[in-house]
C-alpha cells in the first residue's frame, strides 16, 4: 500500500520534488505534482516540498498504536567505512537507511568500525543513528586491507548474527563485501539504489543492471546475513544528534601483519585525468554566454575544482576561443558524464544531441527561455560571470 | 543458397568494423581537410595483416579469400575512402601481378616485404596518352644485355609518391600493340633514374597520394620482368583490373553506406514544421530508395567475390559490381546531402566529403564506360 | 608465466534499446561482445605471459564460444568453455563456485586475471568471490601490472587517486581500463582461432556439487525486474544568485556527484 501522498490542494506545481526523487516517480500534470507506480515510499520528497503538500500516510501519532518491542539480536549492520580518520559520507547515509530498516523490523542498528584509533568516530556513528558500534582498533587497521578486514568482520558477523549488513558501494566496499559474502556463504547484491523491508520481512534490494537500462529487485531468502553494497548519494543521512545514546562493543582483532597477503606500498592522490572527453565523469562547458576567450578561465577553474574536464559549444570553437577537441555536440563529441554543467550555452539541438545522455545536467544561463533548461535537472537563471565565481567560492570552502 | 558469411568472415567483419570505427573514422576528416596521407593508419593496418591480405601465407601474407577481402574493403571505405584506396592499391593492384604471375624468385624477393607493410606498393599503368586506351602505353623498356632501360612517365598513380615498390606497365615492342606490353617491378629506394613528379590536388580521396612518376634511363635487372616473359603485360594488367574492380565497387558501397548511416541518424534528430524529419513520407521514400540500391550494389560485389573464390568466371559480375557500386555511390551521396539541407553542404558534416569521394569510383580502375564494354563483351561473346 | 583469464560474453548494453510500448529490453539484434573489462584483462595477460601460456576460461551458454574464439584470435593459447545447464540461473556466489572449481581442474597457473565488472550484471563481485574461494590474495580495480620475480606490483585505482599494492603469486586481480592502446586480433590470429579446439567442461567434469551452483542453490534471486521510467523534468532553483549557488553545491554533494574523501 502506498505510503506517500500528494495533497493536491496544497501543491503549487513548483516541481522542487521532481529532481530529488531517485525513482523518477513524480511528474507534473495540469500544474500539480502526481505520483506514478515507481514510488518507492522513501520520503525525500516529503521533506523538500516548500508547501508541505506531500505527506506520509499512516504515520504513527504520539501515544496511539503501541510501539512494537525492540528485540535484541538480529540487528541491521552498516559497515562504517573510514578513510584518513574520517567516516565516509556514504556510511552515514547508510546509517540513516539502516535506522529505517531496523525500525520496520523492530531491531537495533549496529555500525562496524575498523580503525587505528577511535578518535570520536564511534561518537559520530552513534549520533548519526547507530545503537551499537562494533569497534576493532589496531594500528594495522588504519588503512584498508582486504584480508584483515574480511577476517575481523566475518568473525564479528559469525558471532553476533546480524540479519542484514550494508556497505557503501565504494572501491573499498566493493572489494570487501564479496569476499565476506563468499566466506560466510551468503547472498550479496551490488550497488543498490533501493533498500526496503518487504511484507515478508525480507530485505528487498533494488539495483540497476544492463548498464542502467533495467532495474532488478532481489531478495536473499534463506541465507544470512542479507548483504548489499549501496550506492553513495542515494540515501539520506540523519541529522547528527549528539545527545543520542549508544553502546561501544570491542570486537576480536587478533591479527598479525603476516595475515595480510597484500601490502600497500604507495598511495598517490591525483585528479582523474582522462585521455578524451568521452570518458570524463564531470564536464563543465562554456558557450557564447562567456563573452570572449577569457571566459574560459572561469570554466577551467570550476572544472579543475570538480576534477572534471572542459567542454565547449560549436559557436565558441568556431570563434577560436578554445580548441576543437573540446567541442561537444552533433559535429563534436558525444558525452555521457555523471555531471554536465552548461554555462552560457543556449542548448540548440546540435549541442543537445551531444550531451543529453548525461546523468545530471546543470544549466546556467541569463535567458530563462533558453532551450537548455528543457533538459537540465537543475537550472540557474543568471549571469554565469556572477554565478560561476560563487560556485567556485562554495567549492573552495 | 546460403548468403551468409561463415564464422571466420563474421569475426573479421566484427574486428575490422571496430578497428575502422576507433582507429580510422575519427581521423577521416582531418585526412581529407589538411590533406594528410594516413601514414599511422597504414602502419596499424599492416600490424593486423591487412596489407598482406591478398598474399599467400608462405610469403608472410594472411591469404584471405576474396569475400573476406571485400568485407575489409567495405568497412575501411565506410570510415575513410582515402585510407581504403591506399590499402586497395597495395593489396589488390600492386600484389596481384606477383602473386599470380610472378616467378618463384620474384615472389620470394618481393612478397614478404609487401605482406608485412615494410613496402607500400603501387601499380602504374596510366600515362598522359594512355587512360582508357591502356594499350597506348608510351613508356619503353629496351633490353640491354642483362638489363632493361626504362624511359617514360606515368600519371595519376595511387601511392605513387609514397610507394617503396611499384609494378609498372611498359612496352618492349610498341608495334606489337597489346602483345608488346611487359610489367616490371621497381624498388624505389635509391633506384637511379626513378623520380616522383607532381603530386595531384584532387576533388576527393584527398588523403590518398596520387602522383606522377618519371623514368629516365632507369635500369632494371631482367629478373624484375614480372613472369620473366615479354609480351605478357597486357594479359596481366587485364587480370589485375578484373580482380580490382570488385574492390572499387565495394568502395562505392562503403561510401554510400556511410552517407546513408548519417542520414538515418539525422532524420531522427532534426525537426521542422513541428515534426522530426523521418515522419515525412518524402524522406521515408528517399531512405528506402537509397537503402535498396545500396543493398543491391553490395550483393553484386559479394557475388563477384564469391564466384572468384569458387574459381568461376567472374569478369561480368565484377564489372557490374564496379559499374553499379560507383553509380549508387554517386546517387546516394547526392541524396544524402539533400536530406541534410544546408548542413550537408558545410565541412563540419562529413556528407560533402562522401560526395566528393564518390566521383572517382566512376573513373579509376576502368571508367564506367569501359565497364559497360566489358559487360557487353561478356554478354555478346567473342568476336561479336 | 601461466595466466588464466576469465571472460564473459555479454550483450552490448551501450546499444540496448527499450521497447517504448512494453517498457522491456529489446534483446534481438543486440550484438554480443566480449565484456570490455575482460578484454583489458586479456590484453594485460598477453603482455605479461612471456614464455608461459594464457588460458581463457568462460562460463556461459554454447554461443559464448564466439568470445573465446575472439580471445584466441587476440593471442590466447588455450580456451575452455564451462557449459552446463546445471549452472543456469547462478548468482555471483554460485558462479564463483563453478569457475573456481574449473580453475582447480585446469590448474597450473601463476596468476588469475578477471575483468572488474560485467556490463550486464554490473556486480563486480565474481572476481573477489573467486579469490576467496581459491584462497588467493586479491587486488581489485587494477590498471597496471608489474612483475618482479615472484611478486606483483599492481596499480589500483581509487576514487581520488591510486595506490600501488604489492602481493605475491599466485594471486587474483580484477582489471579496469588501462591507458594502453587496444589490441586487435590480427587476420592470421582470426584464422588460427578457428583451427584450435575449444575444450568444454561440464559440471561433472569439475566435480562440483549441485548444492553449490545453479538457480536453486543461489542465495540471492531476482524477484522482479522493470525498466526505469524516463527522466522527468528539471527544476529552476529559486532565490538570490548567492543562495542558489550554495544550494546547487549542497545538492551535488548530497547526491555524491561531488565526492570528498
Amino acid at each position: 500500500m502506498r505510503k506517500i501522498r500528494i495533497v493536491e490542494d496544497k501543491c503549487n506545481g513548483c516541481g522542487m520534488c521532481i529532481p530529488v526523487c531517485s525513482w523518477n516517480a513524480i511528474y507534473l500534470e495540469s500544474g500539480t505534482a502526481k505520483l506514478n507506480d515507481y514510488c518507492n515510499d522513501c520520503d525525500k520528497c516529503v521533506e523538500v516540498c516548500p508547501k508541505k503538500a506531500i505527506e506520509k500516510i499512516g504515520e504513527k501519532k504520539e501515544g496511539t498504536a503501541a510501539k512494537k518491542e525492540i528485540q535484541e539480536g538480529n540487528e541491521v549492520w552498516v559497515f562504517a567505512e573510514q578513510r584518513n580518520k574520517k567516516i565516509a559520507r556514504v556510511a552515514l547515509e547508510l546509517l540513516g537507511k539502516a535506522r529505517e530498516l531496523a525500525e520496520s523490523l523492530s531491531v537495533k542498528v549496529g555500525a562496524v568500525l575498523l580503525c587505528a584509533q577511535d578518535e570520536g568516530l564511534s561518537k559520530q556513528l552513534i549520533a548519526c543513528g547507530a545503537d551499537k558500534v562494533y569497534l576493532a582498533e589496531d594500528p594495522k587497521l588504519g588503512y584498508y586491507k582486504t584480508d584483515l578486514y574480511t577476517k575481523i568482520i566475518s568473525d564479528a558477523i559469525k558471532e553476533n548474527k546480524p540479519q542484514v549488513m550494508i556497505y557503501g558501494a565504494t572501491h573499498i566496499g566493493r572489494d570487501l563485501a564479496p569476499r565476506i559474502a563468499q566466506r560466510l556463504t551468503t547472498g550479496l547484491t551490488a550497488d543498490c539504489t533501493g533498500l526496503n523491508i518487504d511484507e515478508d520481512g525480507l530485505l528487498l534490494q533494488t539495483r540497476p543492471a544492463f548498464g542502467g537500462n533495467i532495474m532488478a529487485q532481489i531478495k536473499c531468502k534463506t541465507h544470512r546475513p542479507q548483504m548489499s553494497t549501496a550506492r553513495p548519494g542515494i540515501f539520506k543521512m540523519l541529522q547528527e544528534d549528539k545527545g543520542r545514546k549508544g553502546e561501544i562493543i570491542k570486537i576480536k582483532a587478533d591479527i598479525k601483519a603476516e595475515d595480510s597477503l597484500t601490502k600497500v606500498i604507495k598511495v598517490i592522490k591525483e585528479a582523474k585525468h582522462v585521455a578524451n572527453l568521452e570518458e570524463a565523469e564531470i564536464i563543465v562547458s562554456g558557450g557564447r554566454g562567456l563573452g570572449d576567450k577569457s571566459g574560459f578561465e572561469l570554466i577551467k577553474q570550476l572544472a579543475g575544482l570538480l576534477g572534471g574536464e572542459v567542454g565547449a559549444s560549436r559557436a565558441v570553437v568556431d570563434a577560436g576561443w578554445i580548441a576543437q577537441d573540446h567541442q561537444v555536440g552533433q559535429t563534436g563529441k558525444t558525452v555521457r558524464p555523471k555531471l554536465y554543467i552548461a554555462c552560457g550555452i543556449s542548448g540548440a539541438i546540435q549541442h543537445r544531441a551531444g550531451m543529453q545522455g548525461s546523468e545530471t545536467i546543470v544549466a546556467i544561463n541569463k535567458d530563462k527561455k533558453a532551450p537548455i533548461f528543457g533538459i537540465a535537472d537543475y537550472g540557474i537563471v543568471g549571469d554565469l560571470h556572477k554565478v560561476v565565481p560563487l560556485l567556485i567560492e562554495e567549492l573552495k570552502k | 543458397m546460403d548468403l551468409s558469411f561463415n564464422k571466420q568472415q563474421l569475426m573479421i567483419k566484427k574486428v575490422i568494423t571496430e578497428f575502422a570505427e576507433k582507429e580510422i573514422k575519427p581521423y577521416a576528416s582531418e585526412i581529407d581537410q589538411e590533406p594528410r596521407f594516413p601514414e599511422e593508419i597504414v602502419k596499424k593496418m599492416a600490424k593486423l595483416g591487412l596489407m598482406g591480405m591478398s598474399i599467400p601465407k608462405k610469403y608472410g601474407g594472411s591469404e584471405l579469400d576474396n569475400v573476406s577481402q571485400t568485407i575489409i574493403m567495405e568497412e575501411v571505405s565506410k570510415a575513410c575512402a582515402s585510407t581504403s584506396v591506399t590499402m586497395g592499391a597495395h593489396t589488390s593492384l600492386c600484389c596481384y601481378p606477383i602473386v599470380h604471375h610472378g616467378t618463384e624468385e620474384q615472389k620470394q624477393r618481393f612478397l614478404p616485404k609487401l605482406a608485412s607493410g615494410e613496402y607500400l606498393g603501387a601499380f602504374a599503368l596510366t600515362e598522359p596518352e594512355a587512360g582508357s586506351d591502356a594499350v597506348n602505353v608510351q613508356t619503353t623498356a629496351v633490353k640491354d644485355r642483362d638489363e632493361y632501360i626504362i624511359n617514360g612517365s606515368k600519371i595519376f598513380i595511387t601511392n605513387g609518391g609514397k610507394a617503396d615498390f611499384i609494378n609498372i606497365v611498359t612496352t618492349t615492342d610498341p608495334a606489337a600493340r597489346h602483345k608488346g606490353l611487359a610489367i616490371f617491378a621497381i624498388e624505389t629506394k635509391n633506384q637511379k633514374g626513378f623520380s616522383v613528379g607532381k603530386k595531384e590536388d584532387k576533388l576527393g580521396l584527398r588523403g590518398s597520394n596520387t602522383s606522377e612518376i618519371i623514368f629516365q634511363d632507369m635500369r632494371l635487372p631482367k629478373e624484375n620482368l614480372i613472369g620473366g616473359k615479354e609480351g605478357d603485360g597486357f594479359k596481366i594488367a587485364m587480370n589485375v583490373f578484373n580482380s580490382g574492380r570488385i574492390g572499387i565497387g565495394i568502395q562505392g558501397v562503403g561510401i554510400a553506406q556511410a552517407a546513408f548511416d548519417e542520414c538515418l541518424k539525422y532524420v531522427k534528430e532534426r525537426e521542422q514544421f513541428g515534426r522530426k524529419l523521418h515522419k515525412f513520407q518524402a524522406i521515408q521514400f528517399m531512405l528506402s530508395e537509397m537503402a535498396t540500391r545500396i543493398e543491391a550494389a553490395r550483393l553484386l560485389c559479394y557475388e563477384a567475390a564469391y564466384l572468384k573464390d569458387q574459381g568461376k568466371n567472374y569478369i561480368k559480375e565484377a564489372a557490374m559490381a564496379k559499374l553499379y557500386g560507383s553509380d549508387v555511390a554517386m546517387e546516394v551521396t547526392r541524396k544524402a546531402i539533400q536530406i541534410h539541407g544546408g548542413y550537408g553542404f558545410i565541412k563540419d558534416y562529413p556528407l560533402e566529403r562522401f560526395y566528393r569521394d564518390a566521383k572517382i569510383t566512376e573513373i579509376y580502375e576502368g571508367t564506367s564506360e569501359i565497364q559497360k564494354l566489358v559487360i557487353a563483351a561478356q554478354l555478346l561473346g567473342k568476336g561479336f | 608465466m601461466n595466466i588464466i583469464v576469465c571472460i564473459k560474453q555479454v550483450p552490448d548494453t551501450t546499444n540496448i534499446k527499450i521497447d517504448p510500448k512494453k517498457g522491456t529490453l529489446i534483446r534481438e539484434g543486440v550484438p554480443s561482445i566480449m565484456n570490455p573489462d575482460d578484454k583489458h584483462a586479456l590484453e594485460a595477460a598477453l603482455k605479461l605471459k612471456k614464455d608461459g601460456k594464457v588460458t581463457v576460461l568462460s562460463m556461459g551458454p554454447p554461443q559464448a564460444e564466439e568470445a573465446l574464439r575472439e580471445a584466441l584470435a587476440m593471442g590466447a593459447d588455450d580456451a575452455v568453455l564451462l557449459c552446463d545447464i546445471k549452472f543456469a540461473g547462478s548468482d555471483t556466489w554460485a558462479t564463483a563456485n563453478a569457475i573456481s572449481a574449473a580453475i582447480k581442474k585446469i590448474g597450473n597457473y601463476d596468476l588469475i586475471l578477471c575483468g572488474r565488472q560485467a556490463i550486464d550484471g554490473d556486480t563486480a563481485q565474481v572476481g573477489p568471490q573467486m579469490a576467496e574461494q581459491l584462497n588467493l590474495p586479491q587486488v581489485t580495480y587494477v590498471r597496471k601490472i608489474e612483475i618482479n620475480a615472484n611478486k606483483i606490483n599492481a596499480e589500483r585505482v581509487l576514487e581520488d587517486g591510486y595506490e600501488i599494492v604489492e602481493t605475491s603469486l599466485p594471486a587474483l586481480l580484477t582489471l579496469v581500463k588501462s591507458g594502453n592502446d587496444p589490441v586487435y586480433p590480427s587476420l592470421i590470429g582470426i584464422q588460427k582461432a578457428y583451427e584450435k579446439e575449444i575444450k568444454t567442461l561440464t559440471a561433472a567434469d569439475i566435480n562440483i556439487d549441485e548444492s553449490r551452483t545453479g538457480l536453486n542453490s543461489s542465495p540471492t534471486s531476482v524477484v522482479k525486474s522493470f525498466t526505469p521510467p524516463p527522466k522527468g523534468g528539471g527544476v529552476i532553483l529559486e532565490g538570490s544568485i548567492s543562495d542558489v549557488s550554495k544550494k546547487l553545491i549542497v545538492i551535488l554533494k548530497e547526491k555524491e556527484i561531488i565526492q570528498e574523501f
